[in-house]
């Protein structure tokens, strides 16, 4: 029992994290139609620019609050420009082509990306993983049975990701549906050209979507950090690639999908390293998604689309 | 055509092979003493393989698959597994080279079919998949077989198969490359590859012209995936060891590279751009050794390919989205003044 506790536990933070990162795939479909495959790359040097700034703020000052909001603050405007770059001079000029092409240039940058950041070239940090400083101190802050060796332990990074994570979620849900630029957003996701006509300026809308889908990137790739305690340049791959099945699981372009599906992916997850075998984790979540999307072409909560001929 | 109005129907299938054969043993004749041409020329003849096959589902068919390293994976594990079991046996009769060769063969077609049979499988969802979906739906395919391979005992896990015969020779990859290109041109001359074309261009208009699209979509798959397995069969049977490194999503990407730089649809392109990017790295590293002072920049060679294929996708799309040759083949692109080939086989 104890033990079925621990694993939800650990299952809920790490789809707390999915989720987030989801969030920026969903986003950026749902205004583009165009999955971005360096969304989870972007996420990757966010978290390199919290590790360097954190290296820089010195022992003293990434323990404290001020310390920790700063870290983030620089991850997430520099994700957030980053994301911009991207936007404008690799997915914009091809707006109006075939999706595909979209689609392959998304992958040529997040290779360029990935593998780039591999190189040992001047500021590039090489293909060695590299230990996360600690900018949040653990600690145990709800522990069931014996003290020393407590059977289910809940950490205080975790609570702090799940809050983290619930506000950016209550905030972008607000963002989308409360507000006038939202209101824009779901215009462009609607009918970019309609919208254009209607006075909205629709290269601004995709270009702040697109910034703050990075941002929540790189929040997310910090949290994922601090759980994993260590920054790599493949990370981004491979938690991008997690969090994109999580945003199909849940019906790409839909908000609260991303969140169930992040939050069920990594339960999934969590129960096949608990009860069965650690290395059969890929493969489950992939087969996991194969199987929903063969049940429910658009995802959980998606509609597929009747096609026009 | 001209030609074929000489040749008779009957010999017309199998005459390019009869023609191909002996070239190809008279190259292995040349290349014996030189190991690392042979080694060059057997992983380009394996990339080629895997851009002509690769380009029949996402050149023709327009089904955007990412995950062409798991159908690899499964023929290179599986003809490995079979060389092991056979590689005691010898037919008497024969030399050990042509005995050799027959039992490669053997491992071969084991691949191949494995291979096609997986295809099988992961074409069934693109009845109900299309685009960016079914394009996750394969690379995840991808995956799931990598991760069953690194847990399965009998492929050795994570250490991967070691102590297959290095049985392959160029004239066996040549043999298939040849083999594939001629399908390819074949399936594209003719209906099937009609159907395959009208499905890129809009399947809903070619359902309802009464293209089976599910029928052909799944037979491209299995077609393609026959193709890759033999390649993975080829890869295992000329370097030392196979392990579930060599085929993770970065391979399958460096085939979508190749296929997209030749041009989607075209076959010659892919070739072409799987030759242009095996050669590339070697000729980079030969450059940075030549100019001597930056020794560490060859060893760097390596490294620095994938960043540059990102670019390079990124600068394709931008400048030229339909690839090199577009769906044009080479002869439809050569100057007007060389004498051109008319189009179909």
């Amino acid at each position: 029992m104890s033990q079925l506790i621990q694993h939800l536990i650990n299952g809920i933070a790490a789809g707390t994290i999915y989720a987030l990162v989801a969030l920026g795939y969903t986003m950026v479909y749902g205004v583009l139609k165009l999955i971005n495959f360096a969304h989870g790359d972007v996420m990757m040097v966010g978290v390199y620019m919290g590790y360097a700034t954190a290296l820089m703020l010195g022992r003293q000052a990434r323990g404290s609050v001020g310390g920790v909001l700063l870290i983030f603050l620089v991850a997430m405007v520099g994700c957030a420009l980053l994301g911009f770059l991207i936007e404008r001079f690799a997915y914009r000029p091809l707006r109006e082509k075939p999706r595909l092409t979209a689609l392959i240039t998304a992958i040529g940058i997040s290779f360029t990306l990935s593998y780039g950041f591999q190189l040992d070239i001047g500021f590039l940090p090489g293909s060695a993983p590299r230990a996360f400083p600690q900018i949040i101190k653990p600690a145990q802050w709800f522990t069931l049975g014996d003290p020393e060796f407590p059977d289910v332990v809940l950490w205080n990074w975790q609570v702090i990701s799940l809050l983290v994570a619930v506000a950016l979620m209550a905030g972008l849900q607000f963002l989308v549906y409360r507000t006038r630029f939202g209101r824009a957003m779901r215009a462009v996701s609607f009918d970019h050209r309609v919208a254009a006509l209607m006075g909205i300026p629709t290269d601004r809308i995709i270009s702040v979507t697109f910034m703050i889908g990075s941002a929540l990137a790189a929040g997310a790739g910090l949290l994922y950090a601090i759980k994993d305690t260590s920054v790599s340049p493949l990370m981004g791959l491979y938690v991008g690639l997690k969090a994109f099945v999580a945003a199909v699981i849940g019906g790409i372009g839909n908000v609260p999908g991303a969140m169930v599906g992040g939050l069920l992916l990594g339960l999934v997850e969590e129960f096949v390293v608990g009860y069965a075998a650690s290395t059969w984790r890929d493969a489950v979540a992939f087969g996991f998604l194969i199987l929903v999307l063969l049940v429910r072409p658009g995802g959980l909560f998606g509609r597929v689309a009747a096609e026009k001929v | 055509m001209s030609s074929s109005s000489r040749v008779p129907p009957s010999l017309r299938g199998i005459l390019p092979v009869l023609v191909a054969l002996p070239v190809l043993l008279v190259l292995e004749l040349l290349l014996r003493d030189s190991q690392f041409t042979s080694f060059l020329l057997s992983v380009m003849g394996v990339n080629v393989l895997l851009a002509v096959s690769l380009n029949i589902v996402n050149g023709m068919t327009g089904q955007f698959s990412i995950g062409h390293a798991g159908f690899m994976a499964v023929g290179a594990y599986l003809s490995g597994i079979t060389s092991l079991a056979l590689k005691d046996v010898a037919i008497s009769f024969l030399p050990v080279v042509v005995s050799d060769q027959v039992f490669l063969l053997v491992a071969l077609l084991v691949a191949g079919g494995a291979a096609a049979l997986a295809g099988f499988l992961v074409g069934l969802p693109s009845l109900r998949l299309r685009g960016d979906y079914l394009a996750i739906v394969t690379l995840g395919f991808g995956e799931i077989i990598r991760v069953v391979v690194t847990n399965t005992e009998a492929f050795g896990r994570a250490l991967g198969l070691s102590g297959i015969p290095q049985s392959s020779s160029v004239a066996m990859v040549g043999l298939w490359v040849f083999l594939s290109v001629l399908v390819a041109r074949r399936i594209s001359g003719s209906s099937h590859g009609r159907s395959l074309l009208a499905i890129r261009e809009d399947e809903v208009a070619a359902e309802a012209m009464g293209v089976n699209t599910t029928g052909y979509k799944v037979r491209a798959f299995v077609v393609s995936s026959f193709f890759a397995g033999v390649a993975g069969g080829l890869f295992a049977h000329f370097v030392p060891i196979i392990n579930p490194g060599s085929f993770t999503f970065v391979k399958s990407m460096e085939v979508v590279v190749m296929v997209v730089l030749g041009g989607l649809g075209s076959t010659t392109g892919a070739i072409v751009a799987a030759v242009f990017l095996t050669l590339l790295p070697e000729a980079m590293r030969s450059l940075f050794t030549l100019l001597g002072s930056e020794s560490t920049l060859a060893q760097q060679v390596d490294q620095i390919r994938m960043p540059v294929y990102g670019l390079l996708l990124v600068a394709l799309m931008l400048a030229r989205p339909q690839g090199l040759f577009g769906t044009k083949e080479l002869w439809d692109v050569v100057p007007r003044w060389l004498p051109r080939r008319r189009k179909g086989m």
